[in-house]
C-alpha cells in the first residue's frame, strides 16, 4: 500500500506542478485581476495538494512523524500568507502572493528533506519575514519621502559592504556576513538586503536626470559597491549588482549606447578579475572542464549534474537519492536536489513559477507612470531573474558557478526575507497603482476632450 | 542658438513621455531566451547524459540503487545465463558466470572496476522496471527487487569453438553477424576466470608482461601484416579504376628500391603476377611495387576514411588503430607501409568492421554486443536496433575486394577453405613482430558466403606462425560452426 502511495506521488506531484506553472503562465490570457480570479483560486488549490502529497511522502518513506509536525505549520503559514495578504489588501497581486507561496512551500519541504534543523530555523524566519512584510504595502502608499533619500540609500549601501568587507566573516572562502554573538549565533547577510537599497538608489538616481553627469555620479557609487562585493570575494552578488545597474540605466536612459558600453566594460572587468583572482580562474577551470578535476575544484559541479542526471524526468523520489553528496546543498544547490529527487519536470516548473512572477513585475512596470517606482520594480525584477539564472545556469554547468541562493526555496535567512521584501514592496507599488489608476483614467479621458 | 535649444528641450520631452514600453518588453523577451536556452540545455543534458552520469564512479547513487536492487542477469543471445547474481546461505549476494574464462573478456566483471558488458550495461542492471505490485510484494518481504535483465548478442557455441581453436594460444577472434553487426563471439587470450577475480586481482595487476586483463580483441594493437594488402589493394583499385585489371609484375622472390628490399614470405618466387594473383599469393614484392606508386596524400584520406587514427563506433572499450602516411614519407616507410609492416598497428575488431564493410557492399554495420533489456516479467525495457555507421566504400569497390578475397580462397594463400559447402572469402596474413624474421602472428579476416556475406570472422594468433597454416583452419570451424547451427 505505502509503496503505491510512494511510487504513484511521484507523478501526481509532477502533475500538480506542470498544472500550477501552466496556470501561472496562462493568467497572463486575462488581462483584469477579477476574470483571473478563478485561476488563482485553483492555483491554492494545486499549491495545498502539491504540499500534501510532498510531506505525506516524505513522512511515509522516514517513517517519522515530525514531517507531519511541519507539514500542518507551513500549511498554517501559508493560510495565513493567503488570507491575510488577500484580506488587508483587496488589491494585492494575487498572482504574486500564490508564486511566492508555492516556492515557499516547496523550498521548506525540500530543506525539511534535506536537514530538518535547517527547515525549523528557515519556518520561523519565514514567519518573521511575513509579519515584517504585511506592513510593506501599507508604508508605500503612505510615506512620500522614498525619492529624496538617494544617496542615503548609496552611503548605507557602500557603508553595510564595506563593514562586512574589513570584519565579515568568512563562509566557503568568501566574507559575506556578520555574526551576532549576543543574538545567539545569528548571522546576517548585508549583501541581501542592501540589494534593495540599491534598486531605491538607481531609480533616485536617475528617475528626474539622465544627464551624463549623473549617470557617471550613479556609475561611481554602483562600481564601488559592486567592486567591494569583489574584494569580498562575493562574486554572484557582484554580477547581479551589476546587471542591475546596467538595465536601469538602459530603461532610464533608452540609449543602447550605455547597455553596449555597459556590457564592453562588464567583459573587460571579468577578463581582468580572471587574471587578478585565483577564486576566478578556479570557477571558469571548474566550468569548462570539470571531469577533469573531479577531486577538487570540479567536485561541486559534477556532483550536482550527478544529482540532476540521476533524477531524470520525475525524480527518484523523495529521500531515495543522495542529494546530501552535494556541498552546500541547501544553499547553493537547492535546484539540483528538486532535480534530483522530484525529477527534472518539477525543476523545469519551479524556473516557470520564476519566470511567471518575473511576468508579472515587467507587466506591473509597463503600466506604471511614475519613473521612480517604475524603475524600482524594473530593477527588483531583473536582479530577481538573473539571480535565479545564475543559480540555476551554475548547478547545470550552462554557466560558470557563483554560489547564489534560490530565493524562497535555498536555506538562508538574509535570502528569504529579502526576497520576500521585494515581492511585497512590488505588492505595495502595485496597489499604488491599483489606487491611482483610476484617477489617471479620469484624468486622460479630461486630456481627450480638451 | 537659443531656438535650437529649445527644439532639443522639447524633443527631451516628448521621447520622456512616451515611455519606455519598448525597452521594458525588450529586456523581456531577452530574459525570456536566455532562460529558453537553459531549460533547453537542461532537458538536453538530462536526455542524453542520463547513464553516463549513473556509471560514473564518482556517483554515489549507484551504491543507493544497487542496495535497493539485485543486479540483473546477462544471458546469451539464446537465453543461457552468462553473468547472475545469486545468494549464498547467508544472504549474501555474489555474482556468478557459469561459463568460467569463456567469456571473461566481453561479458567482464562488476568488482574490482567494471569490464565488458558489465560495464557498458552497468546501467540498465542496477535499475528495475519491475511492476508495482512486484514492488509491493518484496517492500512487504522485506527483499530486493529484481533488476533489469540484459540479453547479449553472443552465441555460446560459437564462443566456445573460438576459445577451443584458440587453445593455449594467445590472440584474440571476433565473429559478427554482417548485415546487423552483431557480435557473436569475441575471444582473447590469456582470459580469466571472473568468479575469482577478487583472489587473483593483484596477481593479474603486478604481472603486467601476460597482460589477461587486456581484451585483446578490442584493446590489442598488432601489425596487420598482409592483412593489410586489403587496404592497399582498396587504394590501388580506386586511384586507377579503369587500369587495375591490366596491372602485371614480375616477381622474382624481393623488391629493391635504392637500400630499401622487401622480400616475399619465406623469399617464395610468384613470377608473372596480374592484380588478382599478387593479392592471391600475398606477393610483396608486387605490392612493394603498388605501394610505391600510389599517391600519399589520397592514401591518407582512405586511410581516415577506413577509420585508422580515428574513433570507432564501438561502446566497449577499445583501442585507436594507428597508421603513419604522409607526402614527405621515406621510401623504405613507405614500402613497409604498403605491405602492412611499418608503424601501422591495428586491433583485431577493427579489422573486423572493415571486412564486414566489404562483405556489406561497402556499409559499416555498428558492432553491436547488447540486444535488449528486459524486466524480470521477459517484457521488453528497451530494445537495440542495428544501426549502421555509413559507408567506408563504394559498392563496386566492395565488390572488387570481395572478387579478391574468394581468389585467396580459391587459388592463394586461404586454400584450407576451398571446396566446402560455402565459398568463403578473406585474406591471410603473417605478420612479422619485434623485427624478428620468421616470427610471425598468423592472421585471417573473412566472410562467408562470399556470394550473399552472413558471417565474417577475424583471427589472430600470435607468433603461431604463417596465417594460411594456423588461422585460416579456425576460420574454417568457426563457418562450419555458424552454419551448422543455422541448419538446425
Amino acid at each position: 500500500m505505502q509503496e503505491y502511495v510512494i511510487e504513484l506521488s511521484k507523478y501526481f506531484l509532477a502533475g500538480g506542478m506542470v498544472l500550477y506553472a501552466f496556470c501561472s503562465l496562462y493568467a497572463f490570457r486575462y488581462r483584469k485581476d477579477n476574470e483571473r480570479k478563478r485561476i488563482f483560486i485553483f492555483q491554492n488549490i494545486l499549491m495545498f495538494v502539491v504540499q500534501l502529497i510532498a510531506f505525506v511522502d516524505l513522512a511515509l518513506v522516514s517513517r517519522d512523524v515530525r514531517y507531519l509536525f511541519l507539514y500542518a505549520f507551513v500549511q498554517i503559514f501559508l493560510l495565513t500568507a493567503i488570507t491575510l495578504v488577500t484580506l488587508i489588501y483587496e488589491q494585492a497581486n494575487r498572482l504574486l502572493l500564490n508564486n511566492m507561496c508555492m516556492l515557499l512551500g516547496i523550498g521548506l519541504c525540500m530543506l525539511a528533506r534535506l536537514s530538518f534543523d535547517k527547515a525549523v530555523k528557515q519556518y520561523i524566519i519565514v514567519m518573521l519575514s511575513l509579519a515584517i512584510s504585511l506592513a510593506i504595502p501599507f508604508l508605500f502608499t503612505r510615506i512620500r519621502f522614498l525619492k529624496k533619500l538617494t544617496w542615503v540609500y548609496a552611503a548605507v549601501g557602500i557603508l553595510m559592504l564595506g563593514i562586512v568587507l574589513i570584519m565579515g566573516q568568512v563562509t566557503h572562502g568568501s566574507k559575506l556576513s556578520y555574526s551576532f554573538e549576543a543574538l545567539g549565533g545569528i548571522t546576517f547577510q548585508p549583501s541581501e538586503f542592501v540589494k534593495i537599497l540599491f534598486v531605491f538608489f538607481l531609480a533616485g538616481a536617475l528617475w528626474e536626470d539622465i544627464s551624463l553627469n549623473r549617470i557617471l555620479l550613479a556609475a561611481l557609487l554602483a562600481g564601488m559597491q559592486v567592486i567591494i562585493l569583489v574584494l569580498s570575494k562575493d562574486l554572484g552578488s557582484a554580477l547581479i549588482f551589476f546587471v542591475g545597474f546596467l538595465f536601469v540605466v538602459f530603461i532610464a536612459t533608452r540609449n543602447y549606447l550605455y547597455l553596449l558600453a555597459g556590457i564592453a566594460g562588464g567583459s573587460l572587468a571579468a577578463c581582468v578579475a580572471y587574471r587578478l583572482f585565483d577564486h576566478v580562474r578556479t570557477r571558469v577551470l571548474a566550468w569548462q572542464d570539470p571531469w577533469s578535476y573531479i577531486d577538487n575544484q570540479g567536485y561541486q559541479i559534477t556532483q550536482s549534474l550527478f544529482a540532476v542526471g540521476s533524477g531524470s524526468w520525475f525524480g527518484m523520489g523523495l529521500l531515495k537519492g543522495n542529494p546530501k553528496a552535494i556541498p552546500f546543498v541547501e544553499s547553493d544547490f537547492i535546484f539540483s536536489s528538486i532535480c534530483e529527487e522530484w525529477g527534472l519536470i518539477v525543476g523545469i516548473c519551479v524556473i516557470l513559477i520564476c519566470v511567471s512572477s518575473f511576468l508579472t513585475m515587467m507587466e506591473t512596470s509597463l503600466r506604471i507612470h511614475d519613473r521612480f517606482y517604475q524603475m524600482i520594480v524594473y530593477g527588483i525584477g531583473v536582479m530577481y531573474i538573473f539571480q535565479i539564472f545564475l543559480t540555476v545556469g551554475g548547478g547545470i554547468k550552462f554557466i560558470p558557478l557563483t554560489g547564489v541562493t534560490l530565493p524562497f526555496i535555498s536555506y538562508g535567512g538574509s535570502s528569504v526575507m529579502t526576497s520576500m521584501f521585494m515581492f511585497f514592496i512590488i505588492q505595495g507599488i502595485y496597489i499604488r497603482l491599483q489606487q491611482m489608476g483610476g484617477r489617471k483614467i479620469v484624468r486622460r479621458a479630461n486630456d481627450q476632450e480638451e | 542658438m537659443s531656438e535650437e535649444r529649445t527644439t532639443k528641450k522639447n524633443k527631451k520631452e516628448i521621447v520622456r513621455r512616451l515611455g519606455n514600453q519598448r525597452e521594458i518588453k525588450l529586456t523581456f523577451v531577452f530574459f525570456l531566451l536566455l532562460f529558453a536556452g537553459m531549460i533547453g540545455y537542461l532537458g538536453h543534458f538530462v536526455a542524453t547524459s542520463e547513464q553516463d552520469m549513473v556509471n560514473n564512479s564518482y556517483n554515489s547513487r549507484q551504491q543507493i540503487l544497487l542496495s535497493r536492487n539485485y543486479r540483473g542477469t546477462i544471458y546469451s543471445r539464446d537465453g543461457e545465463v552468462l553473468a547472475e547474481t545469486v545468494l549464498d546461505e547467508e544472504e549474501n549476494e555474489k555474482r556468478e558466470y557459469p561459463f568460467k574464462n569463456l567469456f571473461a573478456h566481453v561479458v567482464g566483471y562488476s568488482t574490482k572496476g567494471r569490464m565488458g558488458v558489465e560495464a557498458q550495461a552497468n546501467y540498465y542492471l542496477i535499475n528495475t522496471h519491475t511492476s508495482l505490485s512486484n514492488k509491493v510484494a518484496n517492500d512487504v518481504a522485506g527483499v530486493k527487487n529484481p533488476g533489469d535483465n540484459v540479453y547479449t548478442t553472443l552465441d555460446v557455441q560459437i564462443q566456445e569453438v573460438a576459445d577451443k581453436q584458440l587453445a593455449i594460444y594467445r590472440g584474440a577472434i571476433v565473429v559478427t553477424e554482417v548485415k546487423t553487426g552483431k557480435i557473436l563471439a569475441l575471444v582473447s587470450h590469456p582470459d580469466f576466470d571472473p568468479n575469482e577475480i577478487q583472489n587473483i586481482w593483484d596477481d593479474l595487476v603486478e604481472n603486467q608482461s601476460s597482460s589477461v586483463l587486456v581484451n585483446r580483441a578490442t584493446q590489442g594493437l598488432y601489425p596487420p601484416g598482409s592483412t593489410f594488402k586489403i587496404v592497399t589493394a582498396l587504394e590501388y583499385a580506386r586511384e586507377n579504376s579503369d587500369t587495375y585489371q591490366n596491372y602485371s609484375y614480375q616477381c622474382n622472390g624481393a623488391y629493391r628500391n635504392g637500400e630499401s628490399k622487401i622480400s616475399c614470405y619465406h623469399g617464395t618466387n610468384h613470377g608473372a603476377v596480374d592484380f588478382r594473383k599478387s593479392f592471391a599469393k600475398s606477393c610483396n614484392s608486387s605490392f612493394a611495387n603498388i605501394g610505391i606508386g600510389l599517391d600519399r596524400t589520397q592514401f591518407e584520406e582512405t586511410l581516415e576514411g577506413l577509420l585508422f587514427d580515428e574513433e570507432l563506433p564501438l561502446t566497449l572499450s577499445y583501442s585507436k588503430s594507428s597508421v603513419h602516411m604522409s607526402a614527405d614519407m621515406d621510401t623504405d616507410e613507405m614500402l613497409q607501409t604498403s605491405i602492412g609492416q611499418g608503424r601501422t598497428q591495428i586491433t583485431p575488431i577493427h579489422l573486423n568492421m572493415i571486412t564486414c564493410a566489404i562483405a556489406n557492399n561497402g556499409i559499416l554495420m555498428k558492432p553491436q554486443v547488447i540486444d535488449r533489456v528486459e524486466n524480470d516479467e521477459g517484457e521488453i525495457v528497451k530494445g537495440f536496433k542495428s544501426d549502421v555507421y555509413g559507408r567506408l566504400m563504394s559498392e563496386g569497390e566492395a565488390n572488387i575486394l570481395t572478387e579478391l578475397m574468394t581468389a585467396v580462397v580459391q587459388e592463394g594463400t586461404a586454400s584450407k577453405l576451398k571446396g566446402l559447402d560455402y565459398t568463403a572469402a578473406g585474406k591471410t596474413g603473417s605478420a612479422e613482430y619485434n623485427n624478428v624474421k620468421g616470427e610471425s602472428h598468423a592472421w585471417f579476416t573473412g566472410f562467408a558466403p562470399a556470394e550473399d556475406p552472413e558471417v565474417c570472422v577475424t583471427i589472430i594468433v600470435e607468433g603461431a606462425g604463417s596465417g594460411g597454416d594456423y588461422a585460416v583452419p579456425i576460420a574454417r570451424r568457426l563457418f562450419d560452426a555458424y552454419f551448422k547451427e543455422e541448419m538446425q
